[in-house]
């Protein structure tokens, strides 16, 4: 195909006007049509030595399933990217992309980088994720027990379904996906999606037992002496931190995991016909900035805040939220403070919040990291009236696995210790992958760690 | 899907179940809990395992209709499926010969302290049981409780029963009349368990209490069940239930037991079609 000189702009993503949006739980995004994916697929260079493929964690075939959606052969696209991420309708939304694939795209150094991401998405939503090959797998007659069914457990399944092994996901809550259907909201990545996924999944013949916490209803070692050849740990970061500030027990404090599972999990937004209540206020301030912390700042919108503040020590640019969170969370009217931390909640006389005092920073020397260190101003306490307190400043590994498996070695902050390349704990038959290793990080560094497990599992088993 | 094989009506508004779940009853320990959702629109309900059959694979609940979720699963009956159980949930209570035991049970918190004083009394304690309730009417597992115990007494509100008044006064009885006492359990309402905490606190004799704050997931992941022990936040659904009674912060507990009042309320009157809530139970 003979390459126009004029390449078309980057085209934009179709949003829901922000006016009407902070006013439902529906998707943000539209989605493209076929006509800017084809528009946006013309703008690839096929390169030769493609740098995007660099920045993906799990090295999709970028210019190859793009060059298929040149052709308008999307059952061929998908199945490219499928190769790599069983997961595209849900990393083409929620992958940050700025700082993964776009962030090498060649195009990226003059101008902007190929929309790969929406690329991704609108194959996966054009063939409802299919694509997946369905010729009859021989079984290798060994049995997998993945604990956990966030990203890395299930693309571990997913993988070592298609390699012949028998693979039983156990999962504490009552729905599948972890973070996906617990954490992130609806309006970011619709529960149908992942559901959609997770049937892709299931069709590989992959067994998920939901209401099954690991540790409590049985053992790793019982797994292992029970039938099952070898036990992958995908249990996430699910420990929610707090300040350890005074009055943080006060009614109206919520750490974020609270109150984005009663809204997304047991769907409070639809309260009182789903029976899981939720209490929202007036005022709402939202502690972090991470995407966990414009997850909480948008959905409080959505529940009726009249305001909705994110605080933050550090500035806008330490941010680590993807940056389209950001500026669709400004666009709904989020107020972000930053340089600003919270020393104290105060409380009414029947125990709900009243108000927020905070303490300002400025940017001192760097630190080590090359970072601006915020220090505190002195006397700047200044108190803000809130009804409403979420804490958004991150989650640890929980501990009901590590603690009923002694002889799994874990690091000072209770991480599971896994080698990278392969998963591999210091316990034989057990691999682990994902936020219960590295710490709260990305869905699709999760996957990428649940396939690389899933490959040495196999490995294992045939040796 | 969990099947109801029995229910009893033990009281107004008191309802006993037993439901199948072989793989949960071969596991679950005295002081654990489950947590059960009734169908899809439903909430995650802790309710504790008052008793287990592991040859049949049943749990025994028992629980007090409160509010629109216990109601409505008060209305479910033999042969209805519940959609979610999960469990065992929470740490075992820490069953040991201490030699002198006190058991007490108020309300609907007989059923979690039933299981516990079976388990203290076969690991060879001298078990003293007192229960209390608001009349006749409302005592449970009496017998059962008899069975287990060496000495048991009742103390009703209102005279009925046993003894008139609160199972803090027969406690304080014992406390100054008799030889050392090793240990005290108390499951009941928070006021409950509260005053036994102070009755025996200045006699520094340990005394456990089961925390029972509003929960979501029951597995460390939300943080909503969170409680102050001796000036440390601890999440009552992994580090507990159970807690030294002298170390409850008493005050933050009540206070957030009442976090969702209104919507609590909201969820009752919902449906104002004059059916009594029937419309909104079918399937
Ligand atoms: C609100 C929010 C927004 C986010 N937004 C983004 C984003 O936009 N982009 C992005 O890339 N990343 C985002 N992340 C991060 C991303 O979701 C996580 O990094 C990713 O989900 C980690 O995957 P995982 O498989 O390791 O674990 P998780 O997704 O945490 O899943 C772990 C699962 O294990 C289950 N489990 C835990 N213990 C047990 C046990 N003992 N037995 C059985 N099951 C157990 C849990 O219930 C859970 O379902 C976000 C995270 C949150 C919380
Ligand atoms: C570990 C644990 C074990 C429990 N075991 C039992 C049991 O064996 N039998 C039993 O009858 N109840 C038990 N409970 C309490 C039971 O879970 C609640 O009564 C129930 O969730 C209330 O739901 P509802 O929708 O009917 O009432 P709601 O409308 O939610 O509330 C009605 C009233 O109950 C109070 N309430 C709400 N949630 C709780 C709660 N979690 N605990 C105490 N009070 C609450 C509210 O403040 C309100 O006054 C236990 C709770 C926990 C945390
Ligand atoms: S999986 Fe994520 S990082 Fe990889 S190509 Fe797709 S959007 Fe980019
Ligand atoms: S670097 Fe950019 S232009 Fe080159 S193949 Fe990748 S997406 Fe296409
Ligand atoms: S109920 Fe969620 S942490 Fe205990």
């Amino acid at each position: 195909m003979p390459k126009s000189k004029v390449r078309p702009p980057r085209q934009p993503m179709p949003l829901q006007e922000a006016q009407e949006r902070v006013k439902n739980f529906t998707e943000v995004s539209l989605g493209y049509t076929e006509e800017h994916a084809i528009l946006e697929a013309s703008r690839c260079l096929s390169c030769k030595k493609p740098l995007c493929v660099d920045g993906c964690p799990v090295e999709v075939d970028i210019p190859a399933f793009i060059k298929f959606i040149q052709e308008k052969n999307y059952s061929q696209a998908i199945a490219k990217i499928k190769e790599k991420n069983n997961l595209p309708g849900i990393c083409g939304r929620v992958c940050p992309q700025e700082s993964q694939c776009e962030k090498h795209c060649i195009l990226g150094k003059k101008q902007q980088p190929v929309a790969i991401g929406r690329l991704e998405r609108f194959l996966a939503d054009e063939t409802s994720g299919s694509g997946q090959q369905s010729e009859q797998i021989p079984s290798s007659g060994k049995k997998v027990a993945i604990v956990g069914s966030g990203p890395s457990g299930l693309t571990a399944a997913a993988d070592l379904a298609l390699l012949g092994h028998k693979v039983t996901v156990m999962e504490a809550l009552h729905t599948p996906g972890g973070v996906l259907v617990y954490g992130i909201p609806e309006f970011r990545l619709p529960k149908s999606i992942v559901q959609q996924e997770i049937d892709n999944i299931k069709e590989l013949g992959v067994d998920i037992q939901t209401n099954t916490v690991v540790g409590k209803i049985n053992t790793i070692d019982e797994l292992l002496s029970g039938g099952y050849d070898a036990v992958f740990v995908g249990t996430g970061a699910g420990l929610p931190n707090f300040m350890n500030i005074p009055g943080e027990n006060y009614n109206g404090v919520y750490s974020a995991n609270e109150f984005l599972t009663r809204t997304n999990l047991m769907k409070g937004y639809l309260f009182p016909e789903y029976l899981t209540p939720i209490r929202i206020g007036r005022k709402v301030a939202v502690i972090g900035a991470g995407n966990v912390a414009m997850d909480s700042a948008r959905t409080a919108l959505r529940l009726g805040a009249a305001e909705s503040t994110i605080v933050y020590r550090r500035t806008e640019k330490e941010m680590p939220a993807r940056d389209e969170e950001i500026e669709h969370a400004r666009e709904e009217g989020v107020q972000i403070r930053i340089l600003t931390s919270p020393v104290e909640i105060i409380g009414d006389e029947n125990g709900w919040v009243k108000s927020l005092v905070c303490q300002k920073y400025e940017l001192g020397e760097p630190d080590e990291s090359g970072r601006r260190r915020p220090v505190v101003i002195p006397g700047s306490e200044y108190e803000m009236e809130m009804d409403t307190v979420i804490m958004a400043i991150g989650q640890g590994p929980n501990p009901l696995v590590s603690q009923t498996t002694p002889d799994l070695a874990v690091n000072r902050h209770g991480n599971i210790i896994a080698e990278e390349a392969t998963g591999k704990t210091n316990k034989t038959g057990v691999f682990a992958g994902g936020d219960i290793v590295t710490g709260a990080a990305t869905v699709i560094q999760a996957m990428g760690a649940g396939k690389k497990a899933a490959r040495a599992i196999h490995e294992y088993l045939m040796r | 899907m969990f099947k109801i094989v029995e229910k009893i009506v033990l009281a107004p508004s008191l309802k006993l179940f037993k439901v199948l779940a072989p793989e949960i009853a071969a596991r679950v320990q005295p002081g654990q809990f489950i947590i059960l959702r009734i169908n899809e629109r439903g909430e995650r309900i802790p309710l504790t395992v008052a008793d287990f059959d592991r040859s049949r694979g049943l749990l025994t609940l028992i629980f007090q209709e409160v509010g629109r979720s216990t109601k409505d699963l008060g209305k479910m009956e033999v042969e209805d499926y519940i959609l979610d159980l999960v469990g065992p949930l929470g740490r075992p209570s820490e069953i040991a010969n201490l030699g002198r035991v006190i058991c007490i049970g108020g309300g609907v918190g007989v059923a979690p302290v039933y299981p516990i004083t079976r388990a203290l009394k076969q690991a060879g304690n001298e078990v003293i049981s007192i229960i209390g309730a608001r009349s006749q009417d409302y005592l449970i597992l009496t017998e059962e409780m008899q069975a287990v115990s060496d000495r048991i007494w009742i103390a009703t509100d209102d005279g009925s029963a046993g003894e008139k008044g609160l199972v803090t006064d027969i406690l304080l009885q014992f406390i100054e009349n008799n030889k050392p006492i090793d240990l005290v359990i108390a499951i009941g309402p928070l006021p409950m368990m509260k005053a036994v905490a102070e009755a025996t606190r200045p006699y520094q004799i340990k005394t456990l209490v089961s925390m029972n704050p509003i929960m979501v997931d029951g597995t460390g992941m939300c943080g909503a069940c969170r409680v102050v022990i001796g000036e440390e936040t601890k999440f009552a659904c992994v580090d507990g239930p159970e807690f030294d009674g002298h170390l409850v912060d008493w005050n933050i507990a009540q206070m957030r037991a009442r976090m969702f009042g209104k919507e609590e309320k909201m969820a009752m009157e919902t449906c104002s079609c004059g059916g009594d809530g029937h419309c909104q139970n079918q399937k």
